[in-house]
């Protein structure tokens, strides 16, 4: 008789010390802009010290995913929500959520650099200062180490008064980054941030989420199916405004169970 | 539907894949005849043949290759590819144990057969059977199919025991000890491209499935 056995998997040699715990949760989220249903019950966990990839297609409503997580999404005047986004326990929507703290701890790196037209240093001293930080000594401390942390201390540590604007691309997008840094956060939003990025400084910054997710837990919206393969630890696959598939990225990419996520990613649609 | 590209190079890496198996199983048919045969001619063309295989093989690793560094595939797409690379091994494999045969064949020479090969031909004949339809099963995606051929292996594996162990049994002078040794060896050989065949079945699973089968225990 011939049996068709699965392979035993070996038990694992990786031991996990302690079992990750959420900093972000959604549950039953629900966004309307007017009328448009744009994202449908979204339940998603991203769990502290880990890389959470957001992929989809156009218009699938991952940077309104991602801007609900920092309710930057309620700059837009006709957007309704429903459900709940929970920042390590509390529901970042309940009234009287205080939205300016929410900001300091969850930060944002956008698409598109976005340096203020100051010197780098002010850049980065932005953020700490209106937190009321005036000592030099102690911005001068926060500006080295946030540049140190975005791995772009070295190119910019003799130029520091020069103005952000005068740095390429790929530099600019790391200053942003250690300016979100500096008001240490805990959670980072990024929103496809190698997008407009040459092919070094995108895995610069791709070598970088690596890194800074030893210290913080960060969820990326990328459109590069590679991007989101080689540095997330989870992947949700979002299409139409609703989670399609959330599992290990390992598995996403390699055996998917929807179908409609291994079409994505094999590039098939979208 | 996008990925037109990659859809029509896989189609050709299928199409090498296999003109590797016709070409690795004709040369056991070859070697296989040439020892029933005695044909020393014929057993030295399949040793020649092999160089061929061999090249087949390079190419549609290189092939292979190429697709994953430009089209980066995962998932299915890119399992596709890493068992066709694994398939034109052992279908490589097949083409190497066509020339151990026809070796032996040639050491065999023109001496009387000192037994009856019948249980020998008919291992050939399930072998080769498996090799042809495996291959098919393979290019279809057809785990059922792949799964019955699998399933001959046992039959092949049974033959392999009673044939060696008649072998062994034999009675034989000290002259023909030679040609017993070859016999045993040839049994293995088609034994093993048997057992080639079972592991395309496998890689079948693996890339239909995403997980590792054994066919076969
Ligand atoms: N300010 C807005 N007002 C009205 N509708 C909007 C607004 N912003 C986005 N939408 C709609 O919501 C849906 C999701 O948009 P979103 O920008 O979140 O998509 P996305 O997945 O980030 O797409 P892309 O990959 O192109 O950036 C789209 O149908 C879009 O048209
Ligand atoms: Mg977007």
């Amino acid at each position: 008789m011939v049996q068709i056995l699965e392979k035993q998997q070996p038990t694992s040699p990786i031991i996990q010390l302690n079992e990750q715990s959420t900093v972000m949760e959604s549950k039953g989220f629900n966004l309307w802009y007017g009328e448009h249903h744009a994202l449908k019950d979204i339940n998603l966990a991203m769990n502290e010290n880990e890389v959470t990839a957001i992929i989809g297609p156009s218009g699938c409503g991952k940077s309104t995913y991602i801007k609900a997580l920092n309710r930057m999404v309620e700059l837009v005047p006709i957007v309704r929500t429903n459900g709940e986004v929970n920042y390590r326990g509390r529901n970042i929507f309940e009234k009287g959520y205080e939205v300016e703290e929410l900001r300091t701890k969850v930060g944002m790196v956008f698409q598109k650099p976005n340096p203020f037209p100051k010197s780098i240093y002010d850049n980065i001293a932005y953020g700490p200062r209106i937190h009321g930080i005036k000592n030099k000594k102690i911005l001068d401390e926060i500006v080295e180490k946030s540049l140190c942390g975005a791995a772009i201390w070295d190119e910019v540590k003799d130029r520091l008064n020069q103005n952000a604007y005068g740095l390429s691309g790929g530099q600019q997008q790391r200053i942003c980054i250690a300016r979100c840094l500096a008001i240490e956060p805990d959670v980072i939003l990024m929103d496809e941030p190698t997008s407009a990025l040459d092919p070094i400084s995108t895995l610069k910054v791709e070598e970088l989420v690596q890194e800074m997710k030893e210290n913080y837990s960060i969820v990326i919206v990328t459109h590069n199916m590679q991007q989101a393969a080689r540095i997330s630890d989870k992947t949700a696959f979002f299409l139409n405004g609703e989670v399609i598939e959330f599992d290990q990225t390992d598995t996403i990419f390699s055996t998917p169970s929807d179908q409609r996520t291994e079409d994505y990613i094999s590039g098939r649609f979208g | 539907m996008v990925r037109e590209r990659f859809e029509h190079d896989l189609i050709t890496v299928q199409q090498d894949l296999m003109e590797l198996c016709d070409k690795s199983v004709d040369a056991l048919e070859l070697s296989f005849k040439a020892f029933l045969n005695k044909d020393i001619d014929l057993a030295l063309t399949v040793i020649d043949m092999d160089s061929q295989i061999n090249h087949l093989e390079e190419a549609i690793n290189d092939r292979v290759i190429l697709l994953l560094a430009k089209q980066q595939p995962v998932a299915t797409d890119l399992r596709r590819l890493i068992v066709v690379i694994k398939a034109a091994s052992d279908m490589e494999r097949v083409g190497d144990y066509a020339v151990n045969i026809a070796k032996d064949t040639i050491r065999i020479g023109k001496d009387p057969f000192v037994t009856s090969i019948e249980p020998i031909e008919e291992m050939f004949h399930k072998t080769v059977s498996m090799l042809r339809h495996i291959i098919e099963a393979f290019i279809e995606e057809n785990t059922v199919k792949a799964k019955e051929i699998a399933e001959l292996d046992d039959q092949v594996d049974a033959l392999y025991g009673s044939t060696i162990s008649h072998l062994m049994k034999l009675n034989v002078s000290n002259e023909h000890v030679a040609q017993i040794t070859n016999l045993s060896f040839i049994c293995r050989y088609v034994e093993r491209c048997a057992d080639h065949a079972t592991n395309i079945a496998e890689h079948l699973f693996y890339l239909v499935k995403g997980k590792h089968y054994e066919l076969n225990n």
